[in-house]
């Protein structure tokens, strides 16, 4: 039921929130270094389902693979072991640390791993050099615009080389020439260290990055290649 | 597009060839779709009728004759009033996606598969023209962006007419 050569897939995830069923039999697969835009209606659970994949929260039934291993099948220390080697995350907005610089926030994953602190931030500085806000490492969060903090959490995002990269309405907050920018920023980054992108969106413009797309209806997940 | 208005456009900065207005426009506005020389030549020939450009020389080295074309202060007054005239709004009330949505309707077709290949049909489309924005210039990212935008709003007709589906049935197929 693992479609061949999918880094992360997921068959028939059931999760119920009391009586609201948020996911109603979803699957969905991703291939190392793809970008697929998930999309539908509010409330359809695209959300839900980002966070199952990403094993921040547990369906209720289902499987979920990555590279070979059932996520299912993990203590919650391996889950979030596994979350900071291989995943990377850009959300909509108050991702990113307010106590800290952008460049210490860019710097946090590896600084997780293990990363020692001056090889951190130079890597951190490499990443905001490619997404264009090096110039803002000593500002904090609250001091950058909406567009500059955004690219700053994408530079966060793949800082650790992660291997996918889960992004919820990352431009959700921005005009749209700059959530172009990011999202030109954040395809061209991932394809070129061929991370996965899954990336929740209801803005066709954003979803045009992507190579694929999937739509949420009801909590079932429908992949538009092979539809119709 | 008016050929004339836009060829008349490209004079007034001087002179030119039949040859080299075509490569010009092709180049700036031509897109996908480049001038046939006939498209040329026959605008060439009303222009001149209607006193809007001139022959300015032709040449004949060895080969046919090629006339070099200028502009005529009747052209430039042409060219300005098309340009301080707005373009009509296109009013898109005679909507092709319309008309199959209410169809598949009356004759018991799934008008929701009807819109949901339309979508991908449109964001397949989309990725293209966003693939070639950004490979290419300034130029090339306006006019990509300009076909998104209204794709886009089509996208957005068609979700809405997805969530609306089963009271539009009620409507045209009680
Ligand atoms: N923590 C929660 N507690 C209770 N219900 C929830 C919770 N999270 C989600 N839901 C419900 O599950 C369903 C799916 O929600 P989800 O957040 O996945 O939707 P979504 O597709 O991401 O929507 P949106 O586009 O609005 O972000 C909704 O009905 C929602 O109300
Ligand atoms: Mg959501």
């Amino acid at each position: 039921m693992i479609p061949e050569g999918s880094l992360l897939a997921a068959h028939d995830l059931r999760k119920t929130y009391g009586s609201t069923p948020a996911l109603d039999g979803a699957s969905f697969s991703v291939h190392p270094g793809e970008v697929v835009a998930v999309m539908g209606p509010s409330g359809s659970g695209k959300s839900t389902l980002l966070h199952c994949l990403a094993g921040i929260i547990t369906p209720d039934s289902g499987t979920i693979t990555y590279a070979g291993r059932e996520l299912s099948a993990m203590s919650d220390a391996e889950r979030s072991a596994l979350r900071r080697s291989d995943f990377g995350f850009v959300f909509q907005f108050g991702q990113l640390v307010p106590e800290l610089t952008c460049v210490e926030n860019v710097a946090l994953p590896l600084r997780l791993n293990g990363v020692k602190r001056k090889a951190a931030e130079r890597t951190a500085l490499e990443w905001m050099e490619r997404l264009e806000v090096d110039d803002l490492g000593t500002k904090r969060p609250g001091e950058v615009s909406g567009g500059q903090g955004q690219r700053v959490a994408v530079a966060r995002a793949l800082a650790a080389s992660p291997k996918v990269i889960f992004a919820d309405e990352p431009t959700g907050a921005l005009d749209s020439l700059n959530g172009e920018r990011v999202m030109e920023l954040l395809t061209e980054a991932a394809r070129s260290a061929n991370v996965a992108v899954v990336l929740v969106t209801h803005e066709a413009r954003v979803a045009a990055y992507s190579d694929r797309d999937v739509t949420v209806r009801d909590g079932r997940a429908r992949d538009m290649e092979h539809a119709v | 597009m008016s050929i004339g208005h836009t060829l008349l456009g490209l004079l007034e900065s001087g002179p030119r060839h039949g040859y080299d207005l075509k490569r010009t426009f092709d180049e700036k506005f031509g897109q996908d779709r480049p001038l046939h020389y006939g498209q040329v030549y026959s605008t060439m020939s009303r222009l001149l009728k209607n006193g809007l450009v001139e022959v300015d020389g032709v040449e004949s080295e060895g080969g046919p004759e090629r006339k070099r074309y200028a502009i005529t202060d009747a052209g430039i007054t042409d060219v300005s009033q098309w340009l301080a005239q707005p373009e009509k709004p296109e009013p898109y009330l005679q909507s092709t996606l319309y008309t199959k949505v209410v169809l598949a309707l009356l004759t018991g077709r799934s008008a929701a598969d009807l819109l949901d290949s339309q979508r991908s049909a449109h964001l397949r489309m989309m990725r293209i023209l966003t693939d070639r924005k950004r490979k290419g210039d300034l130029a090339d990212q306006l006019i990509c962006d300009h076909a998104l935008f209204h794709l886009e709003a089509d996208l957005r007709w068609l979700e809405l007419t997805s969530a609306r589906l089963d009271q539009l049935a009620k409507v045209v197929a009680p």
